[in-house]
């Protein structure tokens, strides 16, 4: 019996969509506002969906407070309150929601070994969300 | 093929204790969630049902039948009651959101003729739901 858990958490962070491969008037055309030199911040939603068989003991897919403590040492209090630009991951790629939503599901590949990671939805404001399934398909 | 998503709320209370568990790991795996006297939820439901579209009437089902069997099935049993204590399927199994999900599939599954189950997701708050889409 797989079942599929999905947990909302939710942080804030400023960005400035930039690449150092176009030129300025690209940059412009490209980003548009969002190429503002002063940069301009969002209040993410972040969706994790976890899968795996039901424990018959525990009646859980996994113990949703090592996800929780998981989330929020390594994905929360590393980006909530920050400028992405001047993180180490973005100094190479632009920090879209693209990219982040992909690092966030790369952070939690790597990591959390508790229950099979499926999905990362990140939701960039109440109109845009990215999903990023890695491997597998992704599941409506 | 078309999906088909009905919601309908329900609140109910519960607790986690596993009586193969010790008392100090039923306190370390449940914690809060442990107290024998229960605490409660507001649950969403949503009810996703498939199917080809009946060229008569246009329908994927039809949802009033949908609805008196989630009626019948899911709320007339569960909402408003203390969910270990009387829904049979919770007398040994414990009432996380996950076998909330399960049972909820089972007690529709075999009621449904026109359109086949796709997913039960269940709410336990905003953020926090869990899909099933029947065995895999």
């Amino acid at each position: 019996m797989i079942a599929y858990l999905n947990r909302r958490y939710r942080f804030s962070a400023s960005h400035r969509l930039h690449s150092a491969e176009m030129s300025e008037a690209e940059n412009r055309e490209t980003y548009g506002k969002c190429n503002n030199p002063h940069g301009h911040g969002h209040n993410y939603t972040l969706e994790v969906t976890v899968s795996g068989p039901v424990d018959r003991r525990t009646g859980m897919v996994c113990n949703l407070v090592d996800l929780d403590g998981f989330v929020e040492r390594e994905v929360l209090s590393r980006y909530n309150l920050q400028n992405l630009n001047t993180m180490q991951e973005f100094t190479q790629i632009v920090p879209t929601t693209e990219n982040l939503c992909v690092g966030i599901f790369e952070i939690l590949q790597r990591g959390f070994a508790q229950a099979h990671l499926e999905r990362v939805r990140l939701e960039e404001t109440m109109m845009n969300s990215f999903e990023f399934s890695g491997p597998n398909p992704l599941r409506k | 093929m078309v999906y088909l998503t009905r919601k309908a709320e329900f609140s109910a209370s519960h607790y986690y204790h596993n009586p193969e568990f010790s008392a100090e790991e039923n306190r370390r795996v449940f914690g809060k969630c442990g107290n024998p006297n229960g605490h409660g939820h507001n649950y969403t439901l949503e009810v996703t049902v498939k199917g080809e579209v009946d060229p008569r009437s246009g329908f994927v089902v039809d949802l009033r039948q949908l609805k008196d069997i989630m009626h019948r099935e899911v709320l007339d049993a569960m909402d408003h009651r203390f969910l270990n204590k009387e829904v049979p399927e919770f007398f040994s199994n414990i009432p996380t959101t996950e076998n909330l999900a399960i049972a909820i599939w089972e007690r529709l599954e075999t009621k449904l003729r026109q359109a086949r189950l796709h997913r039960v997701r269940v709410y336990e708050t905003p953020d926090l739901f869990v899909d099933f889409y029947g065995e895999e």
